[in-house]
């Protein structure tokens, strides 16, 4: 069977629900456990929606991916957005530039085992996080 | 076209609301129900809410804020606010998240929060 891939533009709330429920069905499609099918979409609502608010637009990625000897979920969230300043304090617990609780990005960290972001003020960010089964 | 006919419905039963989320919750909806409960209890001289989430498997930062607001307006107007049928698995990942529910008291299912919502508006006029 071949791995499943989804593809979520996100341009409205609509979409926030798209995603979390493609992240729902593509966790439990891997093999993870109720517990973490949702942690892993809360994890992409939280991303999907920092694109609503921050970038207005954006692209989330959703994969089931292989690595040696392990097997899990990948998703992307990118935008061309204006990017993260400080990319520190915007990871700190309590953060936030748009009225937030400025949980999002470090609870998100939290409930997935890799957070990568790549950010650049004026171009963008693409935070990428995975879990393994 | 999803959108503005959507309702989540919010019954008066004896002296209480009862609201349950049936539906994927996205942004609009949530803060239509807060109206809507809102409205509710100024119309009606409701000593109680309950709000059934045994149908919601996933929440998020955005709707856990929605539900906290709306018990705190509806404390402020007088009304205590319970919480039935949380899925283990969300309970988890929001504790994990650092969401709290501050303010909200929660039961298992609909029956303990009827109980519970009964004494807590017992005790309050005692
Ligand atoms: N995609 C993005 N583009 C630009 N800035 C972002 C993006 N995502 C996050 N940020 C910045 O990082 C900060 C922290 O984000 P985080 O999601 O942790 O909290 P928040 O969105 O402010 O609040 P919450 O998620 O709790 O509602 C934001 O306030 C914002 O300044
Ligand atoms: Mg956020």
């Amino acid at each position: 069977m071949s791995n499943s891939e989804e593809t979520i533009p996100i341009k409205d709330e609509y979409d926030i629900v798209a995603a979390r429920s493609a992240g729902k069905t593509i966790s439990s499609k891997c093999g993870f456990g109720l517990v973490d099918q949702t942690r892993i979409s809360t994890a992409i609502s939280e991303l999907a929606r920092n694109i609503l608010v921050y970038a207005v637009t954006g692209t989330v990625y959703i994969r089931e991916v292989d690595a040696t000897g392990k097997h899990g979920i990948e998703v992307v969230a990118e935008d061309h957005g204006p990017g993260i300043v400080n990319l520190d304090l915007a990871m700190t617990d309590g953060h936030t530039t748009g009225g937030g609780l400025g949980a999002g990005l470090p609870g998100t960290k939290r409930l997935m085992d890799e957070f990568e972001i790549v950010t650049a003020v004026g171009e963008g960010t693409t935070v990428t996080v995975r879990k393994w089964v | 076209m999803q959108g503005a006919y959507e309702k989540i419905p919010v019954l008066k039963i004896g002296d209480f609301l009862i609201t349950s989320i049936q539906v994927a919750l996205h942004d609009r909806l949530a803060l239509g129900l807060q109206d809507d409960i809102l409205a509710k209890i100024q119309e009606t001289n409701a000593k109680g809410l309950i709000i059934d989430v045994t149908a919601i498997d996933v929440l998020d930062s955005f709707i856990t804020r929605v539900l906290v607001e709306i018990a705190k307006m509806a404390n402020i107007m007088g009304v205590k606010t319970v919480l039935v049928g949380m899925q283990p698995a969300i309970a988890i990942t929001l504790v994990e998240f650092g969401m709290e529910l501050t303010g909200i008291q929660t039961a298992l299912n609909l029956e303990k929060g009827l109980e519970l919502i009964e004494k807590i508006v017992r005790e309050e006029q005692e």
